[in-house]
């Protein structure tokens, strides 16, 4: 391998054009925020009793879990399957994946009614219910990647903690406690690992079994009993090109060198991937014969086919095409098909265009408030990572000097 | 060195062990389906769409309820309603498919499944199906999903949007608190002054049902609705035309859960899948190690 790459804090500054507005969405959406805990749900959005779920739960939630995919996909690539060469790609990924987590937790407790009592769920639970299930593996599975990222926080604060004045009396033992639980989780983080993947096959499939239960109200072109498989083949299909839109986006934003080498490589996987979950996909229409709603040119069949065509077919000729792995632009260009049309408009069609109810009065429209939290949700997430990638070793840059750090592994008997 | 793999197991067992603690403290609703269990048999070809059924209603449940003079108002009638946060039940009216005969109305609100969709669905088991029928919601429980109101296949719950506090699931609760949990029959029930309602044993409502429309063919159309729809439902309805031509959905037999619960279980069923998964995981992982270590010392 040519040039080593070392993860390192970046240091640009903070405030660029792009951050000021991302800081006005931000701003706009915690005043929304503040309206709807002041005056409640029916003040701010337009959910009614024929609309229960919303934007919030359509985007924030199920597409937030499913673009959150690139985390336990990259782990498991790397450390799972020994796939040393993605090494640099772990911790923007497993980071993203935990603000993406953090964000549709932040995104549920919005749209609760009663979100004080959300600490109802794990002591309540009902285990008939598919959202106390999706519930308790989001939960845990958070935890799991904040264990996972902590590595991270030890190596970038061990030997540098320098607190001033009358703390300073606490500089040693935060050291200590800093360099035990390094050493600690170096020798269990392989139980994480395993445990952040089986946690993401769990919760990203259920989150497809959990509109079953609307069983009428979904049309058919979404409603299948296969919907959970679905659901986690697409947010496997969707975990590399997650992980590549964020690394272009990164280097471009800092100006660094891409990976271009890595992404090149991981973009072969997508391809394949995304050929498996078509198959699924078209398997089950031949199957229950829902191509017939494809015949006629309603709000439906114009919705399936551009998730189908636009996020999938294309997306995947192009992943299987040299040229395309070898540009930047089009590289890009194939990751953000897969993510808008693949999979954000899928879950939202899913959860919400497809969701009729039997007494139909007015169509659901998100209102500004919905979207303003939406979109402020996901500027803060966006002035977050910038700012953690600034204060931690996540990106990696070239370093010739550099020996990347003995990778987690299952500490057999050493023959 | 590091971790044994006696640890290593140790590890794994411990973290099943936590996450079956987890499922074991559950509440899940168990469904006791009672023999004697109670419903109402509503006659659509004796409502004369008074209206009284709403007023008693709001009154039972502290909902405020207006002039009863007003409820003569049949304008109301314009506009399909639904039941609300504000009214548990609704009197609808629907043209009549006989010519000449004057418009058809009847009363909707719960139908408290046999098998309900929203006990199943609740995240936290605070809906619950009574021994005596009574579908009911325990407020004390409710994190404020809305996931009941995604499941109901008769789009009954109804949300309170505008309290920022508190807000609570509206539905017909079959007046258990203070009377079908003492044997009296629902408000509306008792309000009722013809005879379109009728509160009995569920059981006995069905041969009821089925005795009315034998006897008089010609006043009936032959289909007891909720007798099948969805598994059962408690409230049934009889009447002289088609009920899709009322608006009542058209349903399987089957019980709405049945699309969810069997995925559910059998994911879970001693934690089988993700146990062996985590298993396959953990040796993928193991073997990919001692490889790379051979190929070092070979090295």
């Amino acid at each position: 391998m040519s040039d080593m790459f070392k993860p390192e804090p970046i240091k640009r500054p903070f405030l660029t054009p792009g951050v000021i507005i991302l800081l006005i969405l931000a701003v706009n959406g915690i005043i929304w925020i503040i309206l709807r805990f002041g005056f409640g749900l029916g003040a701010v959005t337009n959910l009614d009793n024929q609309h229960p779920w919303g934007l919030w739960i359509g985007i924030d939630v199920a597409a937030g879990v499913a673009l959150a995919a690139g985390g336990f996909t990259t782990s498991a690539l790397v450390h799972i399957f020994h796939r040393e060469d993605f090494h640099v790609l772990v911790r923007p990924a497993i980071m993203t994946a935990m603000l993406g987590y953090t964000f549709v937790g932040i995104g549920v407790l919005f749209d609760l009614g009663r979100y004080y009592n959300v600490w109802h769920v794990p002591i309540m639970g009902n285990s008939n219910s598919v959202l106390f299930e999706v519930g308790i593996c989001v939960m845990t599975y958070l935890g799991t990647l904040y264990i996972e990222f902590f590595p991270v926080v030890t190596e970038r604060f061990i030997g540098k903690v320098h607190l001033k004045g009358f703390w300073k009396f606490l500089n040693h033992p935060i050291d200590a406690i800093l360099r035990w639980i390094d050493k600690f989780l170096e020798k269990t983080m392989f139980f994480f690992i395993i445990l952040g993947v089986v946690l993401s096959c769990l919760h990203q499939s259920s989150l497809g079994t959990l509109m079953l239960i609307a069983k009428y109200k979904i049309h058919p072109l979404w409603q299948t009993s296969i919907r959970p498989l679905l659901f986690l083949l697409s947010a496997i299909a969707v975990g590399y090109p997650m992980v590549i839109m964020e690394s272009l986006t990164a280097s471009k934003s800092f100006g660094l060198k891409a990976e271009m080498d890595a992404l090149r490589r991981l973009g072969r996987f997508v391809g394949p991937l995304l050929g498996i979950y078509l198959a699924s996909v078209l398997a089950d229409m031949v199957i229950r014969g829902t191509y017939v709603y494809l015949g006629s040119i309603t709000k439906e069949s114009v919705l399936w086919t551009i998730e189908i065509l636009f996020g999938v077919i294309i997306p995947m000729r192009m992943f299987f095409w040299d040229k395309v792995l070898r540009s930047k632009t089009l590289l890009y260009i194939a990751s953000l098909m897969v993510i808008i049309f693949g999979i954000a408009l899928n879950r939202f069609d899913v959860f919400i265009t497809a969701y009729t109810p039997p007494y139909f009065f007015k169509t659901y429209m998100p209102s500004i408030g919905e979207i303003s939290i939406t979109v402020g949700l996901i500027s803060i997430e966006i002035l977050l990572y910038r700012a953690l990638v600034m204060i931690f070793p996540v990106i990696a840059q070239p370093d010739k000097n550099y020996r990347p750090k003995a990778k987690y592994a299952i500490r057999g008997v050493i023959q | 060195m590091g971790t044994s793999r006696r640890d290593f197991l140790k590890i794994v067992t411990a973290g099943t062990l936590v996450a079956t603690g987890v499922k074991n403290a559950a509440a899940t609703p168990v469904n006791i389906l009672s023999d004697d269990r109670m419903g109402v048999l509503v006659d659509a070809t004796a409502c004369i769409g008074c209206r009284q059924c709403e007023y008693a209603c709001k009154e039972e449940h502290g909902l405020p309820t207006g002039n009863l003079e007003d409820y003569a108002d049949r304008s109301v009638f314009e506009h399909e309603r639904r039941p609300d946060v504000d009214a548990l039940t609704v009197v609808n009216q629907y043209p009549n498919v006989h010519k000449d005969e004057p418009p058809v109305t009847l009363k909707v609100q719960c139908m408290h499944c046999d098998h309900p969709a929203c006990v199943s669905a609740c995240i936290v088991g605070a809906f619950s199906k009574q021994e005596n029928g009574a579908v009911i919601w325990d407020e004390s429980r409710c994190i404020g999903c809305r996931y009941c109101m995604v499941a109901c296949p008769f789009q009954i719950p109804a949300f309170e949007y505008n309290k920022a506090i508190e807000p609570r699931i509206m539905k017909c609760d079959l007046c258990y608190d203070n009377r079908t949990s003492k044997g009296l029959p629902p408000a509306c029930v008792e309000a009722c002054p013809t005879e379109a309602l009728t509160f009995g044993k569920r059981y006995e409502l069905v041969k009821l049902a089925h005795d009315k429309i034998d006897n008089e063919p010609d006043r009936y159309f032959d289909h007891v609705y909720g007798e099948h729809e969805v598994g059962g439902t408690s409230w049934l309805y009889i009447s002289g035309q088609d009920f899709s031509t009322l608006h009542f959905p058209k349903l399987g037999d089957e019980p709405i859960p049945g699309a969810t619960e069997p995925i559910q279980h059998a994911i879970f069923k001693f934690f089988v899948p993700p146990v062996a998964l985590y298993a396959l995981l953990g040796g993928i992982m193991w073997l990919g190690k001692n490889k790379e270590e051979s190929e070092e010392e070979e090295e």
